[in-house]
């Protein structure tokens, strides 16, 4: 127990120490990569040259050196940021003192746990399979622990090859898990997803490809339940924060002079009436279907008509509405608004200027608005995967990298038609949603957040546009087609938008796992009859699977043993005698072939000559050589197959 | 402090053995062959495996209170290749079969090597460890061959030891389980008495008799007869052999005129077992230089003769006199 590890167990598990601690790579400060990859590629060098581990006077100071650090930079060890760049080192300087079995276990459980750290801050398909086969090299070096190995070639292809059967045999039941396991109703600590954001929402600032994490998030935001018919997905644009001004990088609403009056809206059309209940948010915007036509008790209209309530929403709020889809928004705009709603930054963004004035020079107003919408229609694709843009971060978006989400799409836009002399806004909000049919609600998730652009055209008011929409239709459908139904797979819209945005895998991984959650979870004990699973039904499938699985597993640990015998010979003469005990002649323990042949031939005179034709075959194939010929056998266990008691006595 | 917890131990395994029937059933010493099945089986987490149970728990935490869908998936597998690993392990021993054991010649205070032939018939199995009070050893069996496993066991006295019962357990694949099974196979070990040393004097009249053997080999067919299987080939008289067409050894009974004499009651001054140390020192030594001899023990007597049979009778009679 207290030998040294060899050096290939050792290796193997520093091999998955480093791996483990480069899935972390994209947030942990430089400081802590480089060292950590110091020191372990200096203890695997050392190990191999000298036995030593590295001494306790060196390994102690070393981790409080990393505590100070941690603390130094992010003011505490709790929390996701500093407790993953904690747990890095600390496993990074578990490697230098592991040179028992004992050790390296905990060594390799801890990656394990950090490991599974690292996908609180990236969840995507590609990455996941990553850390799987991370997973598969650190069951290899729990496998490679174990003394006395069969002797092969290749030992370490061997332990790999172990641990991926493992994994292998574990993922339907660990898949089964993860559907039942229930979810819990509100964390137990912390916010989810995030601890250094604020609690996750719609927010007054909008900064594209900063808060892209928020569209991964799905969590309930609102649930939605109308009077009459629901609109289609197409209209279900909830408006809830107006952004009108610009500094080059972030949208805000801060600059207040520039509302002067409230804007006025005029209903065309039967107008809906619903209720929404909306999560807790500690902010001050109620969203409503777009366009509302009265604010609610407790709550204003701003003067770009997005709606305030009078104190912070840190409780669920229900609240009764009355909306219009076909509206028009302040006929008139005043001249500060027009201002507000052409401005932009100075020296910021020349080349979407230029581009914007020249399609100005070329088309009236709504040619502009085409040509930007084409634009995007032809070269841009949707990711949730941005690289970061650059301080001029429209022409980076436009020009070079092409790529990105709704807050993207709305923040060219409104530049361009800005820089086009179009009065334009950003709008924020939800866009979607997932439609309940048995409960009748409608569900928003906070990944269902969107931004889009309003416009202001003569004799129309302010027109909702939607650039996100002529980049990826199906962003528009997706929203409301989450999960709710499985055709939609089949659906020509989901196959184009798959065609053309997502890669389908990426997009069956982000449907299917990533935003699973309690309400899916509810519905899937349906084909059991169970309508709406809760905990405890959960539980109670859960550890039927689970009881399912261990037989399944029992049976296939046990299954060499429970045949008696791989001899073909044998298993013809256990059948043989089993056919006797049926007929009454049971074979006695000890009891050689000629006796029982004596007995059975006294018991079952009917069949004495072919009783004796069989056992005297037998006798010969078993005692006559020591490896009886094959088709003998085989003409003896037809012969056994073929032979009848005989009743009648002749 | 480790004795108390080896004590604890102890105890608490004599406890669960009163209480739980198929472990009392299996402290029976048991014919070979002994196959393993699921029936005597066991299987516990070891302490990493608790450990390892709890790391889970706190992963399925985080993921769950970070509503992590891909870290709770990871945590799912790891979990479930940790539960796999148990019936990969339960595998390992599962259907093994212990066929034979063998012991070499061993004298007391001499480690006895018992040979353990186990078979695995239908597939290999790793990382298997035998135990056998406190020594422990590991291997691995290949698929279809009988393995031959060697084990030390310390000896103290002579006469019949009983190996006692064998742990074979192992913690493959993970460590996370150790699966064990407990082996009391029905067989003894002859223990041979220690051996004085240094080699004290033969008794009386031993250097004459190298000399009468000497003059007795120059006559023919004196001092030979027939070959028996039993022989030592290095006895075999070949010339003789070649003249008379037939298998001739030197028979060491009729070599000396008159053998040694090794009498247990003729040794004064010592205590019953040195006495018995000394006369197993002596018979090795005769039979090292091919001299006939006698053994008288208070009970029995054997021979005059020398040879395998002679040499295991004594050692076998010496091992066995009652202890005083």
């Amino acid at each position: 127990m207290r030998e040294r590890i060899g050096q290939r167990p050792f290796e193997l598990i520093a091999l998955g120490v480093a791996a483990t601690i480069a899935t972390h790579a994209s947030h942990l400060p430089l400081w802590l990569t480089f060292g950590a990859a110091g020191a372990i590629s200096m203890r695997a060098w050392l190990r191999r040259r000298s036995a030593k581990p590295v001494p306790a006077w060196l390994r102690l100071p070393a981790a409080a050196l990393l505590l100070f650090a941690v603390i130094e930079q992010f003011g505490t060890v709790f929390g996701r940021e500093p407790g993953s760049v904690l747990g890095c080192g600390l496993l990074a300087l578990k490697l230098l003192e592991t040179e028992h079995a004992r050790d390296a276990r905990v060594a390799v459980g801890f990656a394990g746990f950090v490991l599974m750290s690292a996908l609180l801050f990236e969840q995507s398909l590609a990455f996941t399979l990553g850390v799987s086969l991370i997973l598969i090299v650190l069951l290899a070096a729990l496998v490679a622990l174990q003394p006395a190995p069969i002797e092969t070639a290749r030992p370490l292809r061997a332990e790999l090859r172990l641990a991926t059967r493992l994994l292998a045999a574990a993922l339907p039941f660990a898949v089964l898990a993860f559907l039942l396991i229930p979810r819990l109703g509100s964390p137990l600590w912390g916010a989810p997803g995030r601890d250094m954001e604020a609690r996750t929402g719609l927010s007054e600032r909008m900064q594209p490809g900063a808060i892209g994490e928020l569209l991964l998030d799905d969590t309930p935001a609102m649930r939605v339940s109308f009077d009459g018919v629901p609109p289609p997905p197409s209209q279900r644009y909830f408006r809830a924060i107006v952004l009108w001004d610009f500094d080059g990088a972030t949208w805000t609403r801060e600059r207040r002079d520039g509302f002067l009056r409230p804007e006025s809206a005029q209903a065309a059309g039967a107008p809906l009436n619903y209720t929404i209940t909306l999560e807790p948010t500690d902010r001050r915007w109620l969203p409503a279907l777009d366009m509302p036509l009265a604010a609610p008790g407790g709550a204003h209209f701003g003067a770009d008509r997005v709606l305030i309530a009078d104190d912070l929403i840190s409780q669920p709020r229900e609240y009764r509405m009355r909306s219009a889809t076909v509206y028009k928004l302040a006929p008139e705009l005043t001249a500060k608004e027009r201002e507000r709603a052409l401005a932009l930054p100075d020296g910021f963004d020349p080349r979407s200027r230029a581009m914007a004035l020249r399609w100005r020079n070329a088309n009236d107003e709504s040619g502009v608005i085409r040509s930007a919408l084409d634009l995007f229609h032809a070269s841009f694709t949707y990711s949730l995967d941005v690289p970061p843009l650059a301080r001029d971060s429209v022409d980076d978006f436009l020009f070079s990298t092409r790529k990105g989400f709704c807050e993207h799409y709305a923040s060219a836009f409104v530049v361009l038609m800005r820089a086009a002399g179009i009065p334009a806004r950003v709008v924020t909000g939800y866009q979607g949603g997932w439609w309940n049919d048995s409960s009748g609600y409608l569900l928003v998730r906070n990944s269902d957040a969107h931004a889009w652009a309003e416009v202001w055209r003569e004799g129309r008011g302010w027109v909702r546009v939607d650039p996100t929409a002529a980049v990826s239709p199906a962003r528009i459908e997706l929203g409301a087609a989450a999960a709710n139904d499985a055709s939609a797979w089949s659906q020509s819209v989901w196959l184009r938008a798959l065609r053309n945005e997502f890669d389908f895998a990426n997009g069956l991984w982000t449907r299917t796992i990533i935003r699973f959650d309690a309400l899916r979870q509810k519905s899937m004990l349906t084909p059991f009859g169970v309508d709406s699973a809760n905990q405890g039904d959960l539980l109670l499938a859960f550890s039927i699977a689970l009881g399912v699985f261990l037989l399944a597993a029992t049976l296939w640990a046990m299954r060499d043993v429970a045949r008696t015998s791989d001899d073909a010979l044998d298993l013809a003469w256990t059948r043989f005698a089993r056919r006797l005990a049926d007929a009454g002649v049971a074979r006695k323990p000890g009891e050689g072939p000629l006796d029982f042949l004596s007995r059975a031939r006294r018991a079952l005179p009917a069949s004495a000559n072919a009783l004796g034709e069989l056992v005297q075959n037998y006798v010969a194939l078993r005692y006559g050589a020591i490896e009886p010929a094959p088709e003998r056998v085989r003409a003896f266990t037809r012969a056994v197959r073929n032979f009848r008691v005989s009743t009648r006595v002749s | 402090m480790s004795a108390t917890i080896a004590d604890l131990g102890a105890r608490l395994l004599a406890l669960a053995e009163r209480r739980l029937p198929a472990l009392t059933r299996l402290r029976k010493a048991e014919a070979l062959p002994i196959r393993l099945d699921r029936r005597r089986i066991y299987v516990l987490p070891t302490g990493f495996g608790i450990s390892f149970a709890i790391l889970l728990f706190v992963m399925l935490l985080g993921a769950l209170n970070y509503k992590n869908n891909p870290a709770l998936l990871l945590t799912c597998l790891f979990g479930a290749a940790g539960g796999a690993s148990l019936f990969a392990g339960f595998r390992a021993l599962n259907g093994l079969i212990l066929k034979r054991v063998v012991a070499e010649e061993c004298h007391a205070g001499t480690p006895l090597t018992v040979h353990l032939a186990f078979a695995s018939e239908t597939r290999s199995r790793s990382s298997l460890r035998i135990r056998v009070g406190q020594i422990e050893s590991a291997f691995a069996l290949p698929a279809g061959i009988d393995s031959d496993i060697a084990l030390a066991i310390p000896t103290l006295q002579r006469g019949w030891l009983r190996a006692g019962r064998l742990r074979l357990s192992t913690d493959f694949p993970l460590g996370l389980f150790r699966i064990w099974s407990w082996l009391n196979p029905d067989v003894e070990f002859l223990v041979y008495p220690a051996i004085e040393t240094p080699l004290p004097p033969l008794p009386e009249g031993s250097g004459r008799m190298d000399e009468r053997a000497l003059a007795g080999a120059g006559d023919e067919l004196s001092g030979l007869r027939e070959y028996r299987i039993s022989d030592p080939p290095r006895l075999i008289a070949w010339k003789a052999s070649a003249r008379h067409d037939s298998l001739l050894v030197r028979d060491a009974e009729r070599r000396g005129g008159d053998s040694l004499a090794f009498d247990y009651a003729m040794i004064g001054r010592l205590d019953h077992e040195a006495r018995i140390r000394r006369l197993t020192a002596w018979v090795l030594a005769a039979e090292a230089a091919q001299q006939s001899y006698t053994l008288k023990l208070p009970d029995a007597e054997f021979g005059p003769g020398v040879g395998p049979t002679q040499r295991h009778a004594c050692l076998r009679a010496l091992a066995l006199m009652p202890h005083a």
